[in-house]
């Protein structure tokens, strides 16, 4: 076993704040106030495979090789996502807030840190089994162009559509999974028409600002990498979007507590982590 | 009154869940230092096994937040689904990165951090388990002057995790959990000067 590079020591925390400004002033890309023990441990694993030695010679090759520096950016933004994940969190949208949505006689969703799409088409099947998919508008934003790429392709590895269509199940879906995409050998490619009413676009929420006034904001598993005042930030930014009476989905670990706004909202489900605008 | 230590890790596998069922409820209630857990567990399981070991102890024991703060008094247990990593200011980040040794949350994961918050103030312990998960996290808590304990192999239900921390770094105590837990409970007492 290679042994790891010891990034234990305080001057490695000192070393890790001066890269993560390097990045901001270069790139323009702000992760200095995302979770400390996040992004050591992703530098730490960098390190091991670049052959480097210290997260100083990170932030050289970061300033002066683009390929690194965009390798590193990967590297800080985590893209694991699932279609349906959390399968009874869908459950619950689609048997309490695909009935507040359809009041609307136009609905604005917003996914916010959407990786590669496998959230957004999961939505957008839902809204078309619902009948609402043709009067409604998803924003599918992120700030990594890679994820952002593929989510717009839409094709995803057959095998794993195995365990989505177990998901598609549990979160009550009407027909059958296979309907929604087309196997071709390995590959499975969504359907063109889930792709039709969806808006993918880069939007980074530490540093844009509000686009549209939305119905419903799903962020999920991306505040969990912010500390506490960028969290009290973007949830300002939520808030400025939502329509009054909209609807926010965190990630299933994640809350409003961090937020000086969380008065402001209803909560709808405790165990599903939705909330609603208050008028 | 000081005490040396700030807080245990602990990692189990197969066969853990009967094993905490055991080591838990052992703990009396002045038991000081936090206790984190990461027990490897299927991703959708619900929480009701957390419930049950809370009723059955005097700890209170629950599943983790993001951001919770640690405390003396509590057990934290890793959420499914999620790593879960420790922040310079005590309190729990979770993240849904890629597994690490197929598992997440990982043990590894959680030691490697928590090693790097609270070096040589920390107790690490590898339990029952038939992966390699927790090897790497205990040499590094090793490496950064903490204690290691693993879990005898041969009393293990499962003893490839035991197996593989002990032959990954120097451990300072291999005992059966019938003698771990009176050797934490020793640890736990704050030293009197
Ligand atoms: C773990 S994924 C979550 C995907 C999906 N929402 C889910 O729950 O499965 C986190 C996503 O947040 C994105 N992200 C992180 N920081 C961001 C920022 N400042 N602005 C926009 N997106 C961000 C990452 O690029 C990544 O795609």
């Amino acid at each position: 076993m290679p042994s790891l590079p010891i990034v234990n020591s305080e001057s490695s925390d000192i070393e890790i704040n001066l890269l993560l400004e390097a990045i901001y002033q270069k790139y323009g890309y702000d992760f200095r106030q995302y979770s400390e023990a996040h992004i050591r441990r992703r530098l730490t694993n960098r390190l091991m495979l670049s052959g480097l030695s210290s997260i100083s010679e990170i932030q050289h090759n970061v300033l002066h090789d683009p390929v690194f520096a965009s390798q590193l950016l990967q590297d800080l933004s985590i893209t694991v996502t699932e279609m349906f994940r959390d399968p009874p969190f869908y459950k619950y949208i689609r048997e309490n807030v695909i009935p507040i949505l359809k009041t609307y006689s136009f609905i604005k969703i917003w996914h916010a840190g959407c990786s590669t799409g496998e959230e957004v088409y999961s939505m957008a099947i839902l809204l078309k089994e619902e009948g609402l998919y043709e009067r409604s508008t998803i924003y599918a934003t992120d700030f990594n162009e890679f994820a952002l790429d593929k989510a717009r392709e839409g094709i995803y590895a057959a095998e794993i559509m195995k365990e989505y269509t177990s998901n598609y199940q549990q979160a009550g879906g009407k027909k059958s999974f296979s309907d929604y995409f087309i196997a071709d050998y390995d590959m499975a490619i969504m359907d063109q028409s889930l792709k039709k009413r969806v808006v993918w676009a880069n939007h980074n929420l530490v540093t844009d600002s509000v686009f549209a006034e939305m119905n419903m904001i799903l962020c999920r598993n991306v505040l969990i990498y912010f500390n506490r005042d960028l969290q009290n930030r973007v949830q300002k930014l939520f808030f400025d979007s939502l329509t009054n009476g909209g609807i926010l989905a965190l990630g299933s670990k994640e809350s409003l507590r961090f937020s000086t706004l969380e008065d402001h909202y209803q909560e709808l489900d405790k165990k599903y982590r939705v909330f609603k605008k208050k008028y | 009154m000081a005490h040396k230590y700030k807080a245990i890790v602990m990692g189990c596998s197969a066969g853990g869940l009967s094993l905490m069922k055991e080591l838990l409820p052992a703990l009396p209630s002045d038991f000081t230092l936090p206790i984190i857990i990461v027990q490897h567990i299927s991703a959708n399981s619900d929480n009701i096994w957390v419930h049950l070991l809370n009723t059955m102890s005097r700890l209170h024991i629950k599943e983790i937040n993001e951001k919770d703060l640690i405390q003396p008094g509590n057990v934290y247990v890793a959420p499914p689904n999620y790593h879960v990593l420790v922040e310079n200011d005590e309190t729990f980040s979770l993240s849904v990165d890629e597994k690490v040794n197929y598992a997440r949350p990982s043990i590894d994961v959680l030691f490697e951090s928590a090693s790097h918050v609270y070096k040589d103030q920390l107790i690490g312990i590898v339990f029952t388990g038939s992966n390699h998960d927790g090897a790497a996290g205990l040499r590094k808590i090793k490496e950064g002057g903490g204690l290691t304990i693993v879990q005898e192999p041969s009393t293990a239900e499962y003893s490839s995790m035991p197996l593989a921390a002990i032959a990954a770094t120097k451990t300072d105590h291999i005992l059966p959990l019938e003698k771990i837990i009176p050797l934490l409970i020793n640890l736990s007492n704050p030293i009197h000067p």
